[in-house]
């Protein structure tokens, strides 16, 4: 049908592809990347977050470029240009609110994302290195979220920078003229501003764009894991092809269509009916101009930073405090080492790893909760409580797993389909 | 022995001050939960008459400085004309800003700060909390009050009561709670806390009660649309949006579905 004798159009369509494939390996890459890569028939509704957190990525640097365009990054000017975007620029008030709610919704999909490889085990071998670069993502991610937070100038953004800023000054000896080399100024200010523009703007962008790539590229080249956690290409018929593999176009592009309009529905409907979320994505003291001499009466980070937040304010002292913070994030990275499972799906795994892995995300839970409320009395303890929970999970992983696991035997082949 | 005791004392004179200090600002008789401004941003009539209040009442020393005249217009359903006939001083341009004519310097040595501006005050506290704000003016003497006024939800307000003309004046009865706490070390303190009981009209005002509160909804309502004055458009907006992604996402399904057909 679409051979030499087609229409001259045609014809000279197919001329130009043949002289593009002749100098681009678009066709290869087509082949090696979408139609001969083979993923697991069985991914579950737990599968579409990765390709969320791509949606998210794009629709920020979008949405980011258009706000630049009208954004002044001066402590005289950043407050008043925001709200000048929200009330005279086309669009302008839509565009922000898709990039700060864009903004939480990117920590939603990529904790989901990130539970689903703790439910099967996605970050076992041989996918230590995707799990790493996953981490490396958000890492960065919470970097960028930081330094654009700061960036409306409000008295939340001001005070919010002034704390997490000054957790290095805890550091002992260097602490102090680190802080002062960070904000490259005596207190949060002007130049401060300025530079966690430029981080915010080009920086990070880069860098999680770099990462995202190393993050697919190790993911093509090991293969998707799948809700029972074995592999597909163990399986594979006389061309190598895995028997319960589907390539990756046309199945997952159309079906992954399903799931964005489902998250873009969700989406919408914070965007245009609760674009604060009742204080949690943008907080009411963030509608006041950054003010030196007036500090909010509950200083919380933004929703998604609060479980780290709840740790360091369980802590008296403010060098273990931030050492435990970080420590808190920097634990995930050896996730695929501490766990030393024989089977990697939730659906074969022994009771002792579910029973930990329901305690540490009631324990995350909550602490992101109690982020929110002020540190004193009961909050204190519980916090306490929840911490000593969350680092066991990761510390005594070891021990509930591995040998000590009564697990259920794999199965050959993938169980169900969709 | 001695240096301890002192402390403790010390430290039960601060709770005292402290919790006397948290329910005159509000923390205790009112129940603010009930206390709702109710207002209905999508009501024209409503932003008209808080528009034309705030100017007759407000504008004198709070400016809108994020706020054009003539955004208020069209959004108000006015003309330029009407809003430069009802709204605006004299010498200024349909696009400029609300801006008082009160000079921030003389603001400063006449109340002690410069009054704030209010383009976002209903998104930084809320409608309810301006709502209760207007209604709880009251009658105090003492020196904590320069303005012979004192308010329910902001102690020691330098703002004086400009609607008092309108709502009259009250005075604020309080009663006196125990409450017995357990210290640290275990010992019981008991403290004193005044409470807000209700409030009793000394001089009435021009308008009624219920009048009242309907001027305070009116003009808390147009500080609501203030804050944000693209929101009506927005949740109309939203309707079609979301509209438009359920049908994508039913065909997008019904498309998966029929891709999907030969896998097994």
């Amino acid at each position: 049908m679409a051979d030499a004798s087609s229409t001259a159009a045609g014809g000279r369509r197919s001329r130009f592809y043949d002289w593009l494939c002749q100098r681009f390996p678009i066709e290869a890459f087509a082949r090696s990347q979408l139609l001969e890569y083979y993923a697991p028939k069985n991914f579950n509704f737990w599968y579409y977050f990765g390709v969320l957190a791509l949606v998210v990525l794009v629709l920020q640097i979008v949405t980011g470029i258009f706000l630049t365009m009208n954004y002044k990054p001066s402590e005289a000017e950043a407050f008043g240009s925001v709200e000048y975007i929200m009330r005279d620029v086309s669009w302008g008030w839509l565009i922000r609110y898709l990039h700060s709610t864009g903004a939480s919704a990117f920590f939603i999909v990529i904790y989901l994302h990130m539970y689903r490889a703790l439910l099967y085990g996605s970050l076992k071998a041989p996918r230590e290195l995707v799990w790493i670069f996953g981490m490396l993502i958000y890492a960065a991610l919470m970097a960028e979220a930081f330094f654009g937070y700061v960036l409306p100038w409000g008295n939340m953004s001001y005070w919010g920078a002034q704390v997490i800023v000054s957790l290095f000054g805890a550091i002992p000896g260097i602490g102090e003229p680190l802080v002062e080399w960070i904000r490259g100024d005596y207190s949060i200010s002007d130049i401060t501003l300025n530079r966690f523009f430029a981080l915010h703007v080009v920086a990070l962008p880069l860098v999680l764009i770099l990462l995202v790539v190393a993050h697919l590229v190790a993911l093509r080249e090991v293969g998707s894991n799948n809700p029972d956690g074995i592999e597909i290409k163990k399986t594979t018929d006389r061309n190598g092809k895995p028997l319960d593999g589907i390539a990756f176009h046309p199945y997952y592009t159309y079906k992954d269509l399903v799931g964005v309009g489902l998250f873009l529905i969700l989406f919408a409907m914070v965007v245009f009916f609760a674009p604060t979320f009742g204080g949690l994505f943008i907080e009411p003291p963030n509608f006041e101009p950054a003010n030196p001499l007036n500090t909010p009466e509950h200083i919380a980070p933004v929703w998604y930073f609060t479980p780290y937040y709840a740790i360091l304010r369980a802590v008296p002292d403010k060098l273990t405090g931030a050492v435990l913070m970080g420590a808190a994030v920097l634990l995930f990275f050896f996730l695929p080492w501490l766990d030393r499972t024989k089977v990697k799906s939730i659906r074969y795994r022994g009771l002792s790893y579910k029973i930990a892995l329901a305690l540490f995300t009631v324990s995350f839970v909550a602490l992101g909760w109690l982020g929110l409320q002020p540190a004193e009395g009961t909050y204190v303890l519980l916090a306490r409580i929840f911490a000593l929970i969350y680092f066991l999970f990761f510390l005594a992983m070891p021990f509930y797993t591995g040998k000590f696991e009564k697990t259920k035997p794999e199965p050959e082949r993938v169980t169900s389909h969709a | 022995m001695h240096k301890l005791n002192f402390a403790r004392t010390a430290l039960l004179a601060l709770a005292l001050a402290a919790s006397a200090a948290s329910a005159s600002t509000g923390g205790g008789g009112a129940v603010w939960e009930t206390w709702k401004a109710d207002n209905d941003i999508r009501s024209t009539a409503s932003l008209q008459r808080g528009a034309r209040n705030f100017v007759n009442y407000c504008l004198g020393c709070h400016s809108l400085q994020y706020m054009r005249y003539n955004r208020i217009a069209q959004d108000l359903g006015m003309t330029e004309e009407q809003v430069l006939a009802n709204l605006m001083f004299s010498g200024q341009r349909a696009f400029d800003p609300v801006l008082s004519p009160m000079p921030n310097k003389d603001a400063e040595s006449w109340f002690g700060r410069a009054p704030p501006d209010l383009s976002l005050i209903a998104r930084s506290r809320g409608p309810d909390y301006l709502f209760q704000f207007l209604k709880t003016f009251y009658v105090d003497d003492s020196r904590a009050a320069s303005t012979g006024v004192n308010n329910l939800r902001l102690e020691g307000a330098s703002m004086p009561h400009v609607l008092a003309d309108l709502q009259g004046l009250q005075k604020a009865v309080f009663h006196v709670e125990r409450h017995t706490e357990k210290a640290d070390d275990g010992r019981e303190v008991v403290t004193q806390v005044k409470v807000f009981d209700h409030f009793e009209q000394l001089r009435p005002g021009k308008l009624s009660p219920a009048e009242y509160d309907e001027f305070v909804r009116d003009t808390v309502n147009f500080l609501d649309y203030v804050g944000e004055p693209t929101r009506v458009q927005r949740e109309n907006l939203g309707i079609w949006v979301i509209g438009f992604l359920l049908v994508f996402t039913g065909f997008a399904y019904a498309l998966k579905l029929e891709i999907w057909k030969d896998v097994r």
